[in-house]
């Protein structure tokens, strides 16, 4: 019973995206709307995103240093790990995950919320597409938008293993600043920047999906909201591990 | 003019619009009546395409809605002007972006034209002034008129409200009703009603259908409720004490002349 209700919604998700991806009616409404989104979605989580990275850093580094107290181990090791954990993992599928929860409920709520209160149908009858209207500036400011946060969130993750491991003294600058270059892979960036970006589009899409086809009032505003999340999570954790397997292995 | 022709909606199994067939005129108010879940809405909003129909044809100025493609119900729906039960304004939007909205997306107009076109629609709806006013700042009333100057702002053929009055007071009601039949009257509009508000049917119903059931139960205007023997008519609009004593008044009037 259940894996129909999830074909026919993944049904309705391919639907929807196809009239998403139609020409625009006025490309100029719609580049305003994209402004607007990026703002939204992208600039007003600037402030969230650098203060999580900063301090993750911080963490991963002390943990790391504390878990590497032996003699025969380098100490440039700590930031080896620092910025290996961050740049693989932490900054792309962390801080999505972060954003599935503060972009995505907002966007499902807003959604819906514009669908009980018919201004979904206001646009329709008006002859705009609203589904391309609504969703499209969405999805191409956060997959404009969202690279940029996340290499903001490397660079800040690693300051902040680097100055906290400075001001703990458990690793000094030298040997932070060796361990970051030494076998640097660039490709690595590469790798979780596409991710970024396949993550940026399930969690704008799919949190449109649910804020889009919200049928009731408050009450399943709110689910959507919850729903936004839990699934657009959980396909972000099944798509990074997709990802890997194809781009690392 | 619309022509709707033995119009069928299902949603699953329940057969909502059974079979409506109904002329609605241009330069004329013209009210769809009922009782909340008689199917009103539904019907509304078949006529404006946002539910695909299971049978019959609706035909705006000659010409099928069903054959219409993608492209074609576009353009027609920029001839249309809906004001709906909640108004549903853009509640991010001030009442003058509100209003430009449609005039942005679709036509081909200088800024300066615009913003002379949304002067006038928020000045024939009284409300001059309020241009930098947001939704949650108006009354029921004002965001009914803002609706109605949206709705009007793309000079539409076609105008559909639904529920115009409801959460309004009688007096409110009968400006926004009066407001409404003025602009049918004066840009030869064809306009469509959903209400269940009797003052409005006897003030404004030029052509009144009443919907029970999903079926077309009676069509008329506001001079034959007061003579019609229609039992379903009766029953719907004469429910109190007030109403009935005001088609009796009526009735005697009539014989004695």
């Amino acid at each position: 019973m259940n894996f129909y209700k999830y074909l026919e919604d993944f049904g309705r998700y391919v639907l929807m995206l196809g009239r998403v991806f139609r020409r625009p009616e006025n490309k100029k409404m719609y580049f305003e709307a994209f402004l607007i989104e990026i703002e939204h979605l992208g600039i007003n989580s600037l402030g969230l995103v650098a203060i999580i990275s900063l301090f993750v850093g911080a963490v991963v580094t002390i943990q790391t240093a504390l878990n590497l107290e032996n003699p025969l181990i380098p100490a440039y090791y700590i930031a080896i790990a620092t910025r290996e954990s961050i740049i693989l993992e932490f900054s792309p599928t962390m801080v999505s995950l972060i954003l599935a929860g503060k972009v995505g409920s907002n966007i499902a709520s807003t959604l819906g919320t514009m669908r009980v209160s018919e201004q979904i149908d206001a646009l329709e009858v008006m002859g705009v597409n609203s589904a391309s209207y609504l969703i499209l500036p969405k999805i191409v400011a956060a997959v404009f938008f969202n690279p940029i946060l996340i290499s903001m969130s490397m660079f800040l993750g690693i300051l902040g293993g680097f100055v906290f491991g400075q001001l703990t003294g458990m690793i000094g600058p030298q040997d932070f600043i060796e361990g970051l270059l030494l076998e640097f892979n660039p490709f690595y960036v590469t790798y979780a920047l596409i991710k970024t970006v396949v993550f940026a589009f399930i969690i704008t899409s799919v949190s449109a999906f649910h804020g889009y086809y919200v049928k009731g009032g408050a009450v399943e505003v709110g689910n959507s909201s919850t729903k936004a999340v839990v699934s657009s999570s959980l396909i972000i954790i099944l798509a990074n591990y997709i990802l890997t397997q194809l781009i690392l292995s | 003019m619309i022509r709707v022709e033995n119009l069928i909606k299902k949603f699953g199994d329940t057969e909502v619009i059974r079979g409506i067939s109904a002329d609605f005129f241009p330069g004329k108010v013209n009210l769809i009546i009922g009782k909340s879940g008689s199917g009103k809405t539904v019907f509304m909003k078949s006529l404006l395409g946002l539910y695909d129909i299971d049978g019959g044809e609706i035909y705006y100025s000659g010409e099928p809605l069903s054959e219409m493609d993608f492209k074609r119900r576009k353009t027609l729906r920029t001839e249309m002007g809906m004001v709906f039960q909640g108004s549903a304004l853009f509640d991010s939007l001030t009442v003058e972006e509100n209003v430009i909205f449609p005039l942005k997306m679709f036509s081909n107009m200088i800024e300066a034209d615009m913003r002379d076109r949304v002067n006038f629609c928020l000045g024939r709806v009284n409300l001059e002034g309020a241009n930098k006013k947001y939704p949650a700042e108006l009354s029921g009333g004002m965001k009914k008129r803002v609706a109605i100057a949206r709705a009007i702002a793309m000079n539409p053929k076609y105008l559909f409200c639904d529920e115009p009055n409801s959460g309004l007071d009688p007096q409110t009601s009968i400006v926004i009703d009066n407001l409404i039949r003025e602009i049918t009257l004066e840009f030869g509009i064809t306009t469509v009603i959903n209400t269940h508000d009797m003052n409005s049917v006897m003030e404004i119903g030029d052509n009144v259908i009443l919907i029970k059931d999903g079926y077309k139960a009676w069509q008329g205007n506001k001079a034959d409720i007061l003579t019609t023997d229609n039992e379903n008519v009766n029953e719907f609009v004469f429910t109190s004490q007030l109403l009935r004593r005001v088609k009796e008044l009526h009735l005697q009037s009539s014989r004695r002349e």
